[in-house]
């Protein structure tokens, strides 16, 4: 646990109060390039979106399914770079202090920048949380300690195969939030059985007052809708992405289209998740 | 003879943790933590357990065809004209390379695990092929991940390993090669976590394989040592392999880190030279950086992401190392080399024609710098070079280079 209140903090807080589940939005950082990224950031943030998960491209995302590997390869290939994610966050803060960003994405483009470099330039840059998905309890002392000494929070996966066993390691040094992946499995694949994801969060809501978001396989409003009920949060990550491929132009731009299905699937998300309860 | 066994010796690591030094580690994904840490039990129990290794002596010397002898290629130390040069014949086990060592180990613990199916990436398909032969011999399902392009360079081990019933799947993103089957493998596994043993083939991944796979390797150092002391009565002046990932070599390697008196070279991948950005050579050319599970020296861009490396050989196309070498470089013991493709082409038709041996492409680097080593050494000396492969598959491949037509 932290002893320090983030943007993470206050918007679950203010979601609790207002009775409701928050939701997560997932997009890629320079996908499909960097200019369309910063609008669509607002876009979606504008939409509804309560915390948005910021993809930082990596030539290897092995966690991944097709959908955000090629968000990932289509950030790379505009150039996309760690320091120009850092930016985007840094450009959509003066506009927007209230959603919080946490970036999420693997290791090693942080280790080749150099952990510490990456956090006073993260925080600076008004990034409240990290995701680092080849980073489990065991290696805490890399990223995860720095991150909480620079008030970051960092927060853990638990997935499917978290026995009760494993499960005080997972949350030890879990901040902001926890985030559950209702599949053993790659991110936009499977869409879990509900009533067993509902089952396997109970002994974690026994275990932690953290709230904890649900994701990979959320695709759909009505899926959203069912999460909502019973965690605090819901991820949607490749539902959101796919729209980019099959709205961007020959130059590989966002168009209109882009941005109007992007608020219209973030604006019927929230909708579904408030009439949830 | 040095004492193989002292304390605070360079044969001890890797720590509790995974790390040799700063190298190696468990950097994966939560959903994989509880089985990595099942799988370290798994192999502890075993390693303690007489009737792991009496099991897997007797498939090592009945199914493998172990010891693979020890040979004076004396028509090449002739050639060089220094040092005589010993072959430690791991070409000639069952399925053509070294890798059957480690896949047996592995298959024995997926079977005390309970595994239901077998995964593993491959680059040459030499380690798929171990794979498919395993699990054929277990009577295991398997699924080899293999990139697209080395689909297309290696089609004799294609269709060993189909015969063998194994799946092959095609991966075709980055650059289709070895880096890229093991994300796929990576991402099977993450989802079929509950049944599905990843048999890795290189001494890299997260903790314990890097180990793991060492140990299972280390046969061949230590039935070169014993077979080099029966030859000359004493321990050779150097040692030379090849390396991708890098398990040949650990596992002639191990035997001997204590050895001062032993010269270890491991000969990495030079492509089309270190002066291009087309080559394998993590070590000469790379940075430490985090991948498929470990810390160890990376082929990389400035931001982290890694590069496609080139390397006429695709068992040495990867842009990663196992850890143990990355650790090895820094504390000095172990000087890593390169050869370029030619050089290895040219070492291949040499092997070939003085010794009536076809190498793989793999081994076919380390006898390049053999041939540069050699002739700098004393006509007393000694050489062994783990010739870890067959060139059987790469014979079509080879013929394409050269321009024939099969």
């Amino acid at each position: 646990m932290t002893n320090f209140t983030t943007r993470l903090d206050a918007k679950f807080e203010q979601c609790k109060a207002e009775g409701r589940s928050a939701l997560n939005c997932f997009v890629a950082a320079g996908d499909p390039n960097y200019d369309d990224s910063l609008k669509i950031l607002i876009t979606i943030a504008d939409a509804g979106a309560d915390i948005i998960e910021f993809g930082m491209p990596f030539s290897d995302p092995a966690a991944e399914g097709p959908t955000i590997q090629l968000a990932h390869q289509r950030a790379l290939a505009s150039n996309q770079t760690l320091a120009k994610t850092l930016q985007l966050v840094r450009e959509f803060r003066k506009v927007n202090q209230d959603v919080p960003i946490v970036l999420m994405g693997y290791y090693n483009p942080i280790y080749k920048m150099g952990c510490g470099d990456f956090l006073a330039q993260a925080r600076e840059a008004g990034v409240d949380g990290l995701i680092i998905v080849d980073l489990p309890p065991e290696a805490d002392d890399e990223l995860c300690l720095p991150a909480i000494e620079n008030g970051i929070n960092f927060i853990r996966l638990a997935t499917p195969t978290t026995d009760a066993k494993r499960l005080p390691k997972v949350l030890q040094n879990t901040s902001g939030f926890l985030y559950y992946v209702s599949i053993n499995g790659i991110t936009g694949t499977v869409t879990p059985d509900f009533l067993v994801v509902e089952k396997a969060l109970i002994p974690i809501k026994a275990a932690t007052d953290l709230p904890i978001a649900v994701g990979f396989g959320v695709k759909t409003p009505e899926q959203a809708a069912i999460i909502a009920k019973f965690a605090d949060g819901v991820v949607v990550g490749s539902a959101l992405v796919n729209i980019i491929p099959s709205t961007i132009d020959e130059n590989g731009k966002a168009t209109d289209e882009t941005f109007e299905q992007l608020t219209k699937l973030t604006t019927a998300l929230k909708q579904a998740i408030i009439e949830a309860r | 003879m040095s004492d193989s066994n002292k304390p605070n010796g360079l044969r001890e690591g890797p720590d509790e943790n995974g790390f040799f030094g700063i190298f190696g580690g468990r950097f994966v994904a939560e959903t994989l933590m509880p089985n990595i840490l099942a799988l370290e039990e798994a192999y502890k129990t075993a390693k303690a357990d007489p009737d792991f290794d009496k099991e897997l002596a007797h498939l090592a010397k009945y199914y493998t065809g172990r010891p693979s002898p020890i040979y004076l290629a004396e028509r090449l130390t002739e050639h060089f004209g220094g040092a005589k040069v010993y072959f430690k014949r791991d070409e000639l086990n069952h399925t053509g390379s070294h890798k059957i060592n480690n896949c047996l180990g592995q298959i024995l613990l997926a079977k005390r695990m309970g595994a239901k199916r077998i995964i593993a990436e491959t680059g040459a398909g030499q380690h798929g092929v171990a794979a498919a032969t395993v699990a054929a011999r277990f009577g295991l399902p398997c699924t080899v991940y293999m990139g697209a392009k080395d689909i297309e360079r290696q089609k004799p081990n294609v269709f060993r390993m189909r015969l063998l019933g194994a799946k092959i799947v095609a991966v075709t993103q980055g650059a289709g090669t070895l880096k890229d089957a093991m994300n796929e493998a990576l991402r099977d596994w993450v989802a079929n976590v509950e049944d599905t043993f990843y048999i890795i083939g290189t001494a890299a991944g997260p903790h314990p394989y890097p180990m793991m796979v060492r140990d299972f390797q280390s046969i061949i150092g230590i039935e070169a040592k014993a077979q080099i002391q029966e030859e000359e009565g004493r321990l050779p002046d150097a040692l030379v392999a090849c390396i991708g990932g890098g398990s040949n070599a650990i596992g002639l390697f191990h035997p001997f880190l204590d050895d001062e008196t032993v010269k270890i070279y491991g000969v990495e991948a030079g492509g089309k030279g270190l002066d291009t950005d087309e080559h394998c050579a993590s070590l000469a050319g790379g940075e430490p950086g985090v991948l498929h599970g470990n810390r160890t020296y990376l082929l990389q861009d400035d931001d982290g992401q890694i590069l496609e490396g080139h390397s006429i050989s695709a068992g040495l196309d990867y842009p990663g190392i196992g850890p143990e070498h990355s650790w090895l470089k820094e504390v000095g013991r172990v000087e890593y080399v390169n050869a370029t493709d030619n050089e290895a082409l040219e070492a291949f038709k040499l092997c070939t024609r003085l010794e009536g041996i076809i190498p793989a492409l793999e081994p076919s680097h380390a006898l390049a710098y053999v041939a540069k080593l050699a002739p700098t050494m004393a006509k007393d000396q000694i050489i062994v070079m783990n010739l870890c492969g067959r060139g059987d598959k790469d014979v079509f491949a080879v013929a394409e280079i050269l321009g024939h037509e099969i």
